[in-house]
């Protein structure tokens, strides 16, 4: 009880203590109620990590665990040319991301700061895709694009008597289908970044003299940073797991890395190489979300004050 | 000079917003005209109208079978998400806790994570402790992806939620479920009713994770997909056009309940 028998105590009595702090921290009300979604989290998503990573050490073709442990997958990741899907998967999405950031930043920029009162309305329609199953609006383009039939190729033969061919099945229209579905991802959250820049301090700097350019780089970007980082990073992962756009839109010709995990678990029944090649696909993510993840204030950005 | 630039700038953004709402509506215009069509395979411009197909399709027993089973697995993904999104939301914005910031970046995790390589881990997994793939297996696999976001969603909420109310409830002699039922809960629900719309039309129109978990129960989109990759029937675009009718419904209803929630709430204040 007296000041100094902290300091003096000696370890074996301030093991208990540590373990009343535990329990103590147990029963705080932040983590009881962050304890539903953290045991799904571990059921849900932990488990099936590790199982995945397991699988993909055990040998070619076997579909359980018996004890024999292999790194044959890997080599012949490496050995064969799955490389070349994951060059599809990376160049496709790191396209889509930088197309969708130089199309989503003005209207995010509108959005934020010009629409004023139209901005939800404006903002409820552009949700609505989001909201209409991706296959769906797929198979639209692929009627636009559809080749003597589609809407495209319909409208330049009806209104100028021309013959054109189809866009579909080029690198190009999967690059369009995936910045179309994903276009979104980057809008709103590039939208929430740019909407904690305070107008005072655009305006400050201008009467500063800077010019739009130096507002740009020096007062709104470093503020905004977070949410079109997060933007990004969500478009990214979400393009590298993208197969509908390569399938529907680019036929046979290209085979991304989800369609290869896809093949082996149906059609080769190969499911320690679907694993391995599922592994990569994580642990490139997974580094890409932990260096971002680093940089951001959660609660800056969703709002509390 | 300076303000006649930003006019220019201002109406090349309003301009540039109108185009990229035309791109996004382009495909599903693509799909709703093509429902029209008579003929049994598309040709644009269309030259003769009909709803046989809508006829065809409504009366189909399959029709039936896919909208039902999309619509349990949203509707269960939506409770479930709401209520376990509702305290992580809590542990995530309204206490301050230690390993709250490490508790956020975690709970993140499965958004940031490709779905087909998701769906794919949950189906092993699955397989592994010998749950048989089905409806309610693919409920569990979209609440993988969705809590997340619902937590995000009721999150917003819960940072603008002012503590003291429940504070000066205490003080005038409300017990723990009192405060809940009279002071929190309504202060959060437009957020709960916003993440129940997100998690049912995430869920709804969600692919990646149904097509490696649902096994022989077949939801809508899975049934699209099929059919477009393998072969074509007039009901792609009719199925197709119905599910657009049904989000933008639901999506109309849930906007406008929302401002009349708020409305009602101005007055009253």
């Amino acid at each position: 009880m007296t000041t100094t028998s902290g300091v003096s105590r000696p370890p074996e009595l301030r093991q208990p203590n540590v373990l009343r702090h535990f329990g103590q921290w147990l029963r705080n009300p932040g983590f009881i109620s962050a304890s539903p979604t953290l045991i799904f989290f571990l059921i849900g998503f932990v488990g099936p990590l590790i199982i995945v990573l397991g699988f993909s050490f055990v040998p070619e073709r076997t579909f359980g665990f018996h004890g024999d442990w292999t790194v044959e997958n890997y080599v012949h990741i490496i050995s064969e040319s799955y490389w070349i899907s994951f060059a599809w998967s990376f160049g496709l999405a790191a396209a889509t991301v930088v197309c969708c950031l130089l199309i989503a930043y003005p209207v995010s920029y509108g959005l934020a700061r010009i629409f004023g009162r139209w901005a939800a309305p404006v903002m409820l329609v552009l949700v609505i895709p989001l909201f209409v199953s991706e296959n769906v609006r797929l198979f639209g383009w692929y009627l636009v694009l559809l080749k003597g039939g589609g809407i495209l190729a319909g409208s330049t033969k009806f209104l100028f008597g021309l013959d054109t061919g189809t866009l579909l099945y080029s690198p190009g229209t999967i690059l369009m289908g995936m910045v179309y579905v994903y276009l979104p991802y980057t809008l709103f959250p590039t939208t929430l970044g740019l909407s904690l820049v305070p107008r005072d301090q655009m305006d400050a700097a201008s009467d500063l003299g800077a010019n739009r350019w130096q507002i740009f780089r020096e007062v709104e970007l470093p503020i905004a940073m977070p949410g079109i980082l997060i933007g990004s990073l969500l478009t990214f992962v979400l393009a590298i797991g993208a197969i509908s756009e390569a399938k529907l839109l680019g036929g046979a010709n290209i085979v991304v890395i989800a369609h290869s995990i896809l093949h082996e678990f149906t059609y080769a029944q190969n499911w320690p190489l679907g694993s391995a090649i599922s592994m990569f696909a994580i642990v490139i993510t997974g580094i890409l979300v932990i260096l971002v993840m680093r940089r951001l204030d959660l609660d800056r950005l969703l709002g509390r004050k | 000079m300076e303000s006649r630039s930003k006019r220019w700038t201002k109406s090349l953004i309003i301009v540039w917003t109108g185009v990229i709402v035309l791109f996004f509506f382009v495909p599903i215009a693509g799909v709703i005209i093509s429902s029209f069509g008579k003929s049994r395979y598309f040709r644009f411009p269309v030259r003769s109208w009909s709803t046989k197909w809508y006829d065809q399709t409504l009366n189909a027993n399959l029709t039936e079978n896919l909208h039902i089973t999309s619509f349990y697995v949203a509707g269960c993904v939506a409770l479930i998400a709401v209520v376990l999104g509702f305290f992580g939301a809590l542990a995530f914005a309204r206490y301050d806790w230690k390993g709250r910031i490490f508790y956020q970046r975690l709970i993140m995790l499965p958004i940031f994570f490709p779905q087909a390589v998701l769906g794919l881990a949950l189906l092993l997994w699955f397989t592994y402790v010998g749950v048989l793939p089905s409806w309610e297996a693919a409920v569990f696999a979209h609440l993988v992806w969705i809590i997340p976001i619902v937590t995000l969603v009721i999150s917003i909420q819960v940072y603008g939620f002012d503590v003291s109310q429940e504070e000066a409830a205490f003080d005038l002699g409300a017990n723990r479920l009192q405060v809940f039922r009279e002071v929190t809960l309504p202060a959060l629900a437009p957020g709960l009713f916003s993440g129940a719309l997100f998690a049912f039309l995430l869920s709804w129109g969600n692919f990646p994770l149904s097509t490696y978990t649902s096994g022989a129960d077949s939801t809508v989109t899975e049934w699209l997909y099929t059919k477009m990759s393998s072969g074509y029937t007039p009901m792609i675009p009719t199925i197709g056009a119905l599910s657009v009718y049904g989000s933008i419904a639901i999506l109309f209803i849930g906007y406008l309940l929302l401002i009349a929630r708020r409305r009602r709430n101005e007055k009253r204040a």
